[in-house]
């Protein structure tokens, strides 16, 4: 969960739209309820003195320069604190809170207070703000290409190295930073690839470096394409029924077989594989591009994805 | 008697000097001097930009303008570059070229930029406009390699296609074989975006062998060292030319072959690609320096010395992509080398690094301010700057048209003094007069809008994160900057008064895009009730924004002002603020 400390900001921290989950990463991608942020921010105001809400306001203003005189670093140590006050229940909190993790990188941070710390170990795991630095996509992917092309052979250990919460005297001491190895891959960089779903036209990205794990993956797919959305705007509703979106409701997994759909993707070869059946970061190296397929169309191809996995991997140990 | 003057210029006068007004600005004062020159104007005019392609239908474009040639359309926000615009927003091209399939059967020219093209769009263009000949596409998305082969098969009189940037979906790597064995009046290919196994190498050697006019070939990374030789060899009057993958075993046979293509290329002034160079092989292209007006090195990870070196052997540079390899020490080499520079952009390398892995500061872009008196747009990325450093690069400068500066950490204070940048950037505006686009970083106070506002006159887009306090910021923006087209904004502290108060400033505009800010949506509704002619488009993706108060914030914001009235083509996570949006939810 991004954010330490008190509870109001966790409550912020975690109030991330499910677009800035994905950009973001943040190790629990299940957030608690809207009603228990605003329950938890109203409770916490009192508590907090870097909360400030404006007047009349039922947000806490985004923080700046002026609320804090004492300047500690050069860096950014004045707008470490934004990450605490995000507005209210919006998402908009989300983009401002991970702004701290920008600015943290460069803040002093054995200087600060618990909460600096906190929001640092908290920052470890979100990668970067969305949008910022401003670099387009096409270079970002540019570059992790090329980082990976150089340091291949280091991917796995550094991976090992990464925790995504360390103390910031680890931080300190070894020079490798919990979420960055400077002389290696470009670990926490955004890598977006596109998703798309049997049945609905509009297909989507998702940062494949924000989640750890399949289990959050499939979270965050399932998040994206099959939660129900009993309000959704009726013109973007029109817009999407070209008669091929049906029922939204499906609670069940991708991952478990368990759902009329089944999670594969598109790998260097241009192969299309089930998800799950590799470990985490061989998978990380090799996806292009995900497809949520329904499990009828699945089926047939599952055994045979199986069997030139197995044949895969027989001719690379010849 | 007297009446008569007005009309005694026969229309095929007024059309003969119309022939000579190209710009659409100048296109469209003539146009309102009267009904007969609005007349006459709108059968020959021939080429249009629309900026917002949200802003008019395509209806009434045709309407209007019954006869065009050229069309430039653009789709998305500039923020979608950088990730902020959900998938599905919109920006669709399809409905534009049905309705341009009937109208306008002689359309030449079709530009686009961040829209989503499909390839059943594709396959309408190739059968409609069987005179096309220009297809750019720059950061589209949603087409595939079929598409490509539709447009490479019917389009006889094809000069120039330019895929700059976009995702195309790789599905199969012989597009290119589509080209008819006739087909030869290529002129200008940027391939350099497609992946792996799009090309047929063996089909572009031959497209590339029978299209004598070929100036310009941009190629895309899977493209071997070892095959560029051949393929110059082939279109030796190139003038401009993108390398694939620069990297490869040093082998003399390859080396001499490239060197002597090079040397071939007698018109080669543009250079880029050089993905992964190593520097083993840059000297093959130092017969070409002297010539080079533009350099792209900002996908090569060469570092100094030899990147200087390079740099230095090319005085007649124009215009500078590089990384922030080139460090301080190499702007200075660029700054007493390059006299002609106009444009420098340089990218970082580890974005998201702890530490600076080279020694890139402002220090860098000072020499060059300093060194190259023609210098007029920068993009910079770099971790630390001062105001004195900025005041200096303002005195040296005030031919800057575009100045982008980019701080690594968005927030981070002058370095020597630990103050604000508002002085900086102040001395920017107040210098450069003649400033267009303006990008801010660092951190920031209201003062900095307040410069901005007073000096900035012809300041036509301006690009603002984690800046600012208060209201007034936004407010100095919207009330002082007279030339303002498009403003975004990111993370700023903005809410609705400077907005309620300025709305009318946004029907001058192109568009506003706030994101994270503290905009509510009672504002935003009731921007959306009293401004028919604009679009409030409110996007959040975790539910409906009338699930909340009204005083919270809105996610992202996009305004923009339009004839054509709100869209339907939104997703979900998409709210047209209007008359109608209460009452469409209940």
């Amino acid at each position: 969960m991004q954010g330490g400390g008190g509870g109001s900001e966790s409550g912020s921290m975690s109030t991330v739209s499910r677009e800035d989950n994905m950009v973001m990463s943040s190790e629990d991608s299940s957030c608690p309820d809207e009603s228990e942020l605003e329950l938890g921010l109203g409770l916490s105001l009192g508590g907090f003195k870097m909360h400030q809400v404006s007047r009349g306001g039922h947000y806490a203003r985004i923080l700046t320069a002026k609320d804090f005189p004492s300047v500690i670093s050069a860096s950014s140590s004045p707008s470490s604190s934004s990450s605490s006050s995000s507005s209210s229940s919006s998402s908009s909190s989300s983009s401002s809170s991970s702004s701290s993790s920008s600015s943290l990188r460069r803040a002093n941070v054995t200087a600060g207070t618990k909460r600096n710390a906190d929001s640092v170990a908290a920052a470890n795991s979100s990668s970067q703000v969305v949008g910022w630095p401003p670099i387009r996509a096409y270079r970002m992917n540019s570059m992790v290409n090329q980082a990976k092309n150089q340091a291949t052979e280091g991917f796995n250990s550094t991976m090992e190295n990464h925790k995504s919460e360390t103390s910031t005297v680890e931080k300190g001491t070894t020079g490798i930073s919990s979420y960055q190895n400077s002389g290696n891959a470009k670990l926490r960089k955004s890598l977006f690839v596109k998703v798309n779903m049997d049945g609905i036209p509009i297909g989507r990205k998702v940062d494949m470096n924000a989640h750890e794990s399949y289990e959050k993956l499939a979270k965050t797919l399932e998040d994206m394409f099959l939660k129900t959305t009993p309000n959704v705007n009726p013109a973007g509703l029109r817009a999407l029924k070209l008669g091929m979106m049906n029922k939204l409701t499906r609670s069940s997994k991708l991952l478990d077989g368990s759902s009329d759909f089944v999670l594969t993707y598109e790998d260097k070869e241009g192969d299309w594989m089930l998800v799950g059946d590799v470990p985490w970061k061989v998978f990380l190296s090799s996806v292009k591009r995900l497809r949520i397929m329904r499990t009828s169309e699945a089926t047939g191809l599952a055994p045979r994805l199986h069997e030139r996995n197995c044949q895969r991997q027989r001719s690379k140990h010849i | 008697m007297q009446k008569k003057t007005a009309y005694s210029f026969p229309d095929e006068i007024l059309e003969h000097v119309f022939s000579f007004i190209q710009s659409g600005k100048d296109r469209n004062a003539a146009s309102v001097v009267c009904k007969s020159w609005y007349e006459i104007e709108r059968w020959c005019r021939r080429k249009i930009f629309v900026g917002n392609c949200y802003a008019v239908s395509p209806t009434m474009v045709i309407r209007r303008f019954p006869d065009i040639r050229s069309i430039e359309l653009k789709g998305k926000p500039h923020f979608a570059d950088f990730n902020l615009v959900p998938d599905g927003w919109g920006g669709y091209v399809l409905p534009w070229i049905s309705e341009m399939a009937g109208a306008y059967p002689w359309l030449e020219e079709i530009r686009l930029k961040r829209m989503v093209v499909t390839d059943e769009s594709l396959e309408l263009v190739a059968k409609s406009f069987t005179n096309l000949q220009v297809l750019v596409l720059f950061s589209c998305e949603g087409f595939s390699t079929d598409g490509l082969a539709a447009i490479a098969a019917s389009c006889k009189n094809l000069r120039e296609l330019d895929l700059r940037d976009s995702e195309v979906d790789d599905l199969s790597g012989h597009w290119l074989n589509h080209f008819p064995d006739t087909y030869t009046s290529l002129v200008s290919l940027n391939i350099s975006c497609l992946g792996s196994d799009d090309v047929s190498f063996s089909a572009l050697e031959r497209l590339v062998g029978r299209c004598p006019n070929l100036r310009r070939l941009l190629l895309n990374r899977e493209v071997p060292l070892d095959k560029i030789a051949n393929l110059l060899s082939r279109a030796p009057q190139l003038i401009e030319f993108g390398t694939g993958t620069y990297a490869a075993e040093l082998r003399s046979d390859v080396y001499s072959n490239l060197a002597e293509a090079f040397c071939n290329c007698k018109e080669l002034k543009c250079l880029s690609g050089f993905w992964d160079a190593v520097p083993a092989y840059l000297p093959v292209i130092y017969s070409v320096c002297s010539r080079l007006t533009s350099l792209n090195l900002s996908y090569a990870p060469i570092q100094n010395p030899d990147l200087t070196k390079l740099v230095s052997q090319c005085p007649s540079l124009q215009r500078m992509l590089v990384l922030d390899y080139i460090e301080d020490s190499g702007l200075e080499v660029l700054a007493s080398s390059c006299k002609d520079l106009q444009e420098l952009r340089v990218f970082p390398s580890d974005p998201f690094g702890e530490e600076p892995n080279v020694s890139l500061t402002e220090k860098g872009l000072v020499a060059v301010s300093s060194g190259c008196p023609k210098l007029q747009s920068v993009l910079y990325f770099c971790r630390q700057m001062s105001n004195a450093a900025l005041v200096t690069i303002a005195q040296n400068c005030p031919n800057f048209t575009r100045f982008r500066l980019c701080l690594l950490d968005p927030k981070i204070a002058d370095y020597r003094t630990l103050q604000p940048l508002d002085v900086g950037f102040g001395a920017i505006v107040e210098h450069c007069k003649d400033l267009r686009r303006l990008s801010l970083s660092g951190l920031l106070t209201d003062r900095v809008f307040e410069y901005i506002g007073m000096h900035a006159k012809k300041l036509e887009m301006l690009s603002v994160a984690f800046a600012g306090e208060s209201d007034l910021a936004l407010h100095h923006v919207l009330s002082g900057c007279e030339s303002l087209r498009k403003l975004e904004i990111m993370n700023c502290p903005f809410g609705d008064k400077a907005l309620l108060a300025n709305a009318a400033k946004l029907e001058t505009m192109r568009s506003l895009w706030m994101s994270s800010c503290s905009v509510s949506l009672g504002a935003c509704k009731m921007l959306g009730q009293k401004m028919p002619r604009l679009n409030i488009e409110v996007m959040d993706e975790k539910g409906p924004p009338d699930s909340r108060a009204e005083s919270d914030p809105v996610d992202k914001l996009y305004i923009y002002r339009s004839v054509a009235g709100p869209r339907f083509d939104m997703p979900p996570f998409v709210w047209t603020m209007d008359e109608d949006f209460a009452s469409e939810l209940s």
